[in-house]
């Protein structure tokens, strides 16, 4: 890639659905998954004489959003209908925010851990509110093809964020929406689910190419139907090399042919031309004379700053100066999301050591809550108790590998204290005199390994650990290897 | 300004409404006629003036974020053309 | 006893006093309905069944004592057919609509509900509210009880028609452009068009949203203002919905100030266009006001003359968005696909046949210019221009209102005109609202009461026009000036 013959050029069109209760006009419930329009009412139905009424909760998660966002809120801010017929879209247009978004600009800056890109920032044109359409799905019956329309999507609202054509790359592409995913997670806009459609994306992409000194634009697609960040990388990459083939044959540039829309296909790993947009469509928007517009104060905003959480970027940089973790570490843990940030300064506070909570919770807690795909209330294993088990082992009363022991231990019984489950387990801590012996007998019986140490093979006497944790199950592995050389060494054996 | 029949066209297009040969030519008349009286709002000097879209102007009119009863999908469906028990039914969308 | 001319208010006091039951009222009036309704066309849908059975649960509730029963109960009112009720179809006038029933009731229709009005039935009306003459009804024209080869006038021509054939005493109208008082003024009725937001729209299907109004029509000032009571208030369901506690209308209708200044539009009254006796009539309702206390002078409404080209750019531009919803997928009428005929796209294809066949000439014309005066290139030139018109508009008001508490004026600038006279030239058609849009445009509430007749005796109406929110004093000078005639309702000749 990092010599393709062509600068990539991505503009990203996310679609968030919020997380009201209800809908955005109307008070039909925004539950996703329920049978096919059982969530319905007049308004949402578009059926004569039914009328709109905005949902505030709706304002207050956009205005949140936007914060974040360091956009521009609109003081001023007002409805559009976008007019077009379909069949999701039963009042036969769209309530919309046309000319007067609620956010205008704003940016979120990315980076990659790994150093796979450098740090950068993403610029914002606008976001605004509207409502979602319901589903269409074909159907075909008797030879006869028909769509089935279920409304009960329509009217969930739905924050449109638009980026600037910022993004030079498919891995950008998939961390600028990890990033932002992360973080309308942490403000509790959006479950964000994109399986659901609560999170969903279109690409406008073209190719800058230099030919003879100058950049040629080729003409810009908008790719739609990216149901999954994977999707999105792929779907960039293979759009990428298709415009470039493009090119390659027949060297139209950008305004030689229409806008295409392409649809992903996430099967055949290729996009498909849905439409060109020859007659450029014609919304007619206008102000809905069924809505009136929305003013907001300074105050008002001035109370939404203040009620904004702290975003992943902050709390990134502070998990690494307050508990001086990697900034590696601190991401992993940010990337998981508010709850874990909450877990590990749980444990913390509880008097965890924050780097071995930090190992603890990225080795263990992470690993089993994948495996299991639990949350972390289902994991059933509290910060407090991460807390002491990370003590005990901070401490010596119990080693790091028979620490993994308790944890299993404690995990099977959530009434499970560390110190129950040390006694459990029979952890004694064995005193030195005790060492000591075990020692001395361990290389009274392996001359061989002994001989094969003073050869100057350091790797010998791993042989004894196994027969010292037979002898004693109890026995730090570290502080055998350890008193073992150091008797062979001074001489005493 | 003047309205010619492909202008027709393209508006009854816009707003799905299919017109006969005839149709075409008695509408673009008609609304030629209608166009030009409108204009006569051309000659009001409006600089500076901002457009009026509500009668009465109001702002803010909000509801608290809380789910009500809605239509069961027995009368959510009783007026369509064509359903059957669960969705609405169309035409196909891709043809 | 002839109930056919008594205000609702005389019926009321008879109701409460137990003269007479609400049974007996309803039958009496649905016998009326048997006897005239089909010579002149007025009400759409009928349901004896219903009337007697809301009128039966009236008397039974009087019967018991409640005390809770309004002044309204028992009394019946005709609907004009673009209120949804969940009770019969709501038609709007066109073949779209014609099995209609919608699922849930319109605001007003669940307060009149409440307050125990039984309903006579749906009246007759331009299809979608769009006309002024009740004859792009599917269910054909209505005719003038005054003269049946005359027009109602329109919209809700049914539902003045239905007062002067004395076929109920009370009914309900939507004014967008003039439709509840050019034909309470052509029929010789009393109709009220408060001001914006006074009345909930949720359950209207809407024509033009920025200018749609319900209201009442009836034979007295007295009997709006009983409807007014009952049907106006705030809606949390309309966003539009004006945020202030109601007046009592009724209870302040006799508190006219003894003085008051009334402004007569010099644009109006010395118009060309203004029929000679109506402007005869207009002249003799200022000698009564000045005897009840007017102080008359001119005033000037410079862009008058806007006031019918904004409206139908407006009207249209919102109508051909509202009306997008029907469109065959979900409600209403849907056309068969024509046979043999191989479509590019058949969901575009049944839209737009729906939309063709669904719909008539009237409505057509104005989706179509609604959608041009919107569309990319023309929004600016018109729509917009439109608007900006419109705020000068209201300006003009407010400057005249600054000299005046109420202006009078002809409600229409001739009497009823033929039917089939003008309905194939539209903008003569559209001039019939000459002197009725601006209220609309600007959200005046506005009051059209008889004045006198014709010399071949079709009826004259006046015109009054109030200040934004002066719903109730333009009621009060109504009433005074209906007081100051001595107004009784004439019945008319039913030929």
């Amino acid at each position: 890639m990092n010599a393709a013959p062509y600068t990539l050029v991505i503009g990203l069109e996310v679609h968030v659905q919020l997380r009201t209760k209800s809908k955005l006009f109307c008070r039909c419930s925004t539950e996703f998954g329920r049978p096919p329009n059982t969530q319905v009412c007049p308004v949402c139905l578009g059926l004569p004489g039914a009328l709109p009424v905005l949902n505030k909760q709706a304002i207050d998660y956009a205005v949140r959003t936007g914060l974040a966002l360091k956009s521009e809120i609109a003081k001023f801010t007002k409805w559009d209908r976008k007019n077009y017929f379909y069949p999701d879209l039963p009042k036969g247009y769209q309530t919309s925010q046309f000319d007067l978004p609620i956010c205008s600009r704003g940016f979120l800056d990315i980076s990659d851990s790994k150093g796979a890109f450098e740090p950068k920032r993403v610029r914002f044109i606008r976001a605004h509110l509207e409502e979602d359409a319901g589903k269409s799905m074909h159907d075909e019956v008797a030879g006869k093809a028909d769509s089935r329309i279920d409304l009960n999507r329509a009217g969930t609202p739905l924050l449109e964020i638009v980026t600037e054509p910022d993004l030079r790359s498919p891995q950008e592409a998939k961390a600028f929406l990890t990033e932002l995913r992360l973080l309308l997670l942490y403000l509790d806009v959006s479950d964000c689910n994109m399986q659901e459609g609560s999170l969903r994306c279109d690409a406008n992409v073209n190719l800058h190419i230099p030919v003879d000194g100058k950049t040629v634009a080729t003409p810009i697609t908008e790719i739609k139907n990216l149901n999954s960040f994977r999707a999105v990388e792929r779907a960039l990459t293979y759009e990428a090399a298709r415009q470039w083939d493009q090119w390659s044959n027949d060297h139209i540039a950008i305004g030689g042919r229409p806008k295409q829309t392409r649809g992903w296909d996430d099967v055949q790993g290729v996009t498909t031309l849905q439409r060109e947009k020859e007659e450029a469509s014609d919304y007619r928007y206008f102000p809905c004379p069924d809505l009136v517009p929305v003013t907001l104060t300074g105050a008002d905003l001035d109370k939404a700053r203040g009620e904004l959480c702290e975003l992943p970027a902050a709390t990134r940089t502070r998990l690494v100066q307050q508990y001086e973790l990697k900034e590696y570490d601190s991401d992993v843990i940010v990337s998981q999301g508010r709850e874990l940030v909450d877990y590990f300064e749980r444990a913390v506070v509880a008097g965890g050591p924050a780097k071995r909570v930090s190992s603890w919770i990225q080795q263990d807690i992470l690993r089993l809550l994948n495996e299991r795909q639990q949350s972390l209330t289902q994991l059933g294993f509290s910060a407090e108790r991460l807390a002491d088990l990370t003590k005990a082992i901070e401490a010596g009363t119990v080693d790091t590998s028979r620490g993994k022991e308790v944890f299993a231990k404690m995990l099977d019984d959530s009434a499970l204290s560390v110190a129950a489950a040390i006694e459990a387990l029979g952890i004694k801590a064995v005193d030195d005199s005790e060492l000591m012996e075990l020692c001395h007998q361990l290389l009274a019986e392996n001359a061989k390994a002994v001989n094969e140490y003073r050869a100057g093979n350091a790797k010998a006497l791993g042989a004894l650990i196994g027969q010292a944790k037979k002898k004693n199950p109890n026995a730090d592995p570290r502080k055998v290897q350890e008193l073992c050389k150091q008797l062979i060494d001074s001489g005493a054996v | 300004m003047s309205l010619s029949p492909t202008d027709v066209e393209r508006i009854a297009h816009l707003a799905r409404l299919q017109l006969s040969e005839a149709e075409l030519a008695s509408y673009s008349v008609q609304l030629q006629a209608i166009v030009t009286f409108v204009d006569q709002l051309q000659a009001v000097d409006t600089v500076g003036v901002e457009p009026m879209v509500h009668a009465i102007e109001l702002s803010n009119v909000l509801a608290a974020d809380e789910v009500r009863e809605g239509l069961s999908r027995d009368l959510a469906l009783s007026n369509s053309p064509d359903h059957d028990d669960e969705c609405f039914r169309v035409p196909a969308v891709l043809g | 006893m002839e109930w056919q001319f008594a205000s609702a208010a005389e019926i009321s006091r008879q109701l409460s006093s137990k003269q007479v039951s609400a049974t007996e009222i309803a039958k009496y009036f649905l016998s009326r309905i048997s006897k005239h309704n089909q010579a002149f066309n007025i009400f759409v849908h009928v349901d004896e069944e219903l009337v007697l059975k809301q009128a039966a649960e009236i008397d039974a509730r009087r019967a018991r004592g409640e005390s809770e029963l309004g002044a309204l109960a028992g009394v019946p009112v005709a609907i004009k057919d673009l209120l949804c009720t969940t009770d019969m179809p709501t038609t709007c006038g066109s073949r779209f609509c014609e099995k209609y029933i919608s699922p849930y009731d319109g605001t007003v229709i669940a307060k009149m509900r409440a307050a125990g009005m039984p309903w006579m039935g749906k009246t007759n009306l331009d299809e979608f509210a769009m006309g002024g003459s009740t004859e792009t009804s599917i269910f054909g024209a209505g005719r003038n009880p005054w003269d049946a080869q005359r027009t109602t006038g329109g919209s809700s021509g049914g539902s003045a028609a239905c007062l002067a054939a004395g076929l109920s005493p009370l009914a309900i109208g939507t004014d967008t452009g003039g439709s509840i008082r050019q034909p309470a003024a052509f029929c010789g009725v009393s109709g009220f068009k408060p001001t914006y937001g006074r009345v909930s729209r949720y359950g209207v299907v809407a024509f033009a949203s920025s200018l749609d109004q319900v209201g009442p029509m009836a034979h007295t000032v007295e009997d709006l203002a009983l409807a007014m009571d009952v049907i106006s208030g705030h809606d949390p369901l309309d966003s539009t919905s004006l945020p202030y506690a109601k007046p009592g209308y009724t209870t302040s209708l006799s508190q006219a100030p003894q003085r008051f200044r009334v402004g007569v539009v010099r644009e109006q009254i010395e118009s060309d266009g203004l029929n000679a006796e109506v402007k005869q009539a207009i002249l003799k309702t200022l000698d009564v006001l000045k005897e009840c206390g007017a102080d008359v002078r001119e005033v000037s409404l410079p862009h008058s003359k806007y006031w019918v080209p904004a409206y139908y750019v407006i009207a249209p531009c919102e109508a051909s968005s509202n009306l997008s919803r029907f469109d065959g997928a979900h409600f209403g009428f849907r056309a068969e696909p024509l046979e043999g005929k191989k479509s590019k796209s058949p969901l575009v294809e049944m839209y737009s046949s729906t939309r063709a066949q669904g719909f008539g000439a009237e409505v057509k014309r104005r989706i179509m210019l609604g959608t041009y005066a919107l569309s990319s290139g023309y929004y600016d030139a018109y729509y917009l221009k439109a608007l900006q018109v419109r705020r000068l508009i209201r300006q003009d008001f407010d400057r005249a209102f600054e000299d005046v508490d109420i202006l009078v004026g002809p409600t229409t600038p001739n009497t009823a005109f033929k039917i089939g006279e003008k309905v194939d030239d539209p903008v003569q058609m559209y001039l019939e609202d000459l002197y009725t849009v601006g209220a609309n445009l600007a959200g005046l509430p506005a009051l059209s009461v008889p004045c006198g007749r014709s010399q071949v005796g079709l009826p004259i109406g006046v015109q009054f026009q109030g200040r934004p929110l002066d719903d109730a004093l333009v009621l009060q000078i109504g009433h005074r000036y209906q007081q100051a005639i001595g107004w009784r309702p004439t019945p008319a000749p039913l030929s």
